[in-house]
């Protein structure tokens, strides 16, 4: 059984109904008690970092994050719960994050142009870099998934399993030991995405 | 590099899509979740949902697509069409929406765009208006391009970005319907005054206003209803066609 943490940021519909379309099992609950005997762990998450990270810190779910990231329970964070992974974010400020990834969360702005809009949304082509893991078993190079952020990792090239271009290399798929992240929205990312989705349910 | 956004448009009106909305003929139908798979398949980047269902007592009809179409389809739907206050939002998102269209509710009520951008990010508010030239202005219209606002369009648009809304559907009235291109003069001004997505929409007809629509810089997204509803162009084809064009697509 997949757990979808549900700490009151953003919408899970389609995160559910994505792994239900795929045939997995899956729950949305803040309940530590149920999200303890899920074998892996999706945090999703949109809306700003600290914000996010002070909801998720009230859930008092954090020390149980760490005890399963210790013991290798795969986690997926996704576009906000990705950069929640991250060591800090310098979001409308200086915030610190998990520390599950190490890399800092930066505003896109600072290092793209201002030709370029921001925030980056779109549909955008992925180009791999660790072909061996995985998450990606199923994805290939070129493959398009749809992105929605402002602000991205950096200081992450050696967990970088693949990024996508836009003006800078935006990361947008990380990966440390079993925890995994991706910037984009695979539950919005067409096939493409479901293929992430069920890759991450055979790890 | 991101690309260009194709999107087709679904008018809902009691559970089922109006195939095309002018005046003459009798307003042809077809099963709304059958076309969102359809459009899916042959490789829309979003879809976008407009609720003309007139009475209250349809809505949860309304909420029920969405719901279908949500569970099968896993790319960006927006949805609009009454969206007037918070609640309008919750309630579409609830139903699998993932970004919502204001257009009216916001001008009775601006704050509105704040309100939601601050609760469910800037993301997810997506400001649609309906624009009309008026002596030599650009006016914001309402009520299906029916009632002239007065309010000019340009300024409108700047603050409904102020206020947070996170993309922009401009539907020139001027050129909605006549089948012959995009307004491209009216895009060209709006771009150079905001910085978000510019979802452009009214008067596609054939592929190469595409072609053209997508020469103005800082266009994002071209929007049409019936020319893909009546099977005038197809939306894999089109994207094919614009790939060939050079242009960066998704196909």
């Amino acid at each position: 059984m997949i757990g979808i943490i549900d700490y009151g940021v953003g919408n899970l519909f389609s995160l559910k109904s994505s792994l239900d379309y795929l045939g997995l099992e899956s729950i949305v609950t803040n309940e530590e008690v149920v999200l303890k005997k899920a074998d892996r762990i999706i945090l999703p998450g949109v809306g700003a970092f600290k914000d996010a990270y002070d909801k998720l810190d009230k859930t008092g779910l954090i020390p149980m994050l760490d005890e399963m990231v210790k013991e290798g329970k795969p986690l997926l964070g996704i576009c906000l719960g990705m950069q929640l992974l991250f060591d800090k974010s310098y979001e409308y400020g200086e915030y610190i994050g998990l520390g599950y990834i190490s890399g800092d969360i930066i505003a896109m702005r600072d290092i793209i142009n201002d030709e370029l809009k921001v925030p980056h949304i779109g549909w955008n082509e992925l180009q791999i870099t660790d072909k061996s893991n995985p998450l990606i078993k199923y994805t290939n190079d070129g493959d398009f998934v749809y992105f929605v952020h402002s602000y991205m990792g950096h200081n992450c090239e050696e967990i970088l399993v693949a990024h996508t271009e836009y003006g800078a290399m935006v990361p947008a798929v990380v990966s440390v030991g079993n925890v995994y992240g991706c910037q984009f929205h695979p539950e919005k990312s067409g096939e493409v995405g479901l293929k992430i989705l069920k890759a991450f349910s055979e790890i | 590099m991101i690309t260009k956004r194709i999107i087709p448009c679904l008018d809902v009106r009691n559970g089922r899509v109006v195939k095309g909305t002018n005046f003459k003929g009798v307003a042809d139908v077809e099963d709304p979740v059958k076309l969102a798979k359809l459009y899916n398949k042959a490789g829309a980047d979003e879809l976008v949902f407009y609720d003309i269902t007139a009475s209250l007592e349809d809505r949860p009809l309304f909420t029920g697509i969405l719901k279908e179409v949500a569970k099968e389809i896993f790319i960006p739907l927006t949805v609009g069409g009454s969206i007037n206050t918070l609640n309008d939002f919750d309630r579409v998102l609830k139903a699998g929406a993932d970004k919502v269209s204001v257009n009216s509710g916001a001008i009775k009520n601006p704050n509105l765009i704040n309100e939601a951008a601050e609760k469910y990010g800037n993301q997810c508010v997506v400001l649609s208006v309906d624009v009309s030239r008026v002596n030599g202005e650009y006016h914001v219209f309402t009520k299906g391009g029916r009632e002239d606002t007065g309010i000019n369009a340009l300024d409108w648009i700047v603050e409904g970005e102020k206020r947070g809304a996170g993309e922009l559907v401009l539907n020139s009235i001027d050129t909605d319907g006549v089948k012959n291109g995009f307004d491209k003069e009216m895009l060209g001004v709006v771009a150079k005054l905001i910085s978000i997505p510019i979802i452009a929409s009214g008067g596609a007809g054939k592929m190469d206003d595409f072609v053209e629509l997508f020469k103005i810089k800082g266009v994002d997204a071209g929007l049409a209803a019936s020319i893909f509803h009546y099977k005038e162009i197809g939306v894999k084809e089109l994207k094919m066609y614009l790939k060939a064009q050079g242009i960066n697509i998704r196909v």
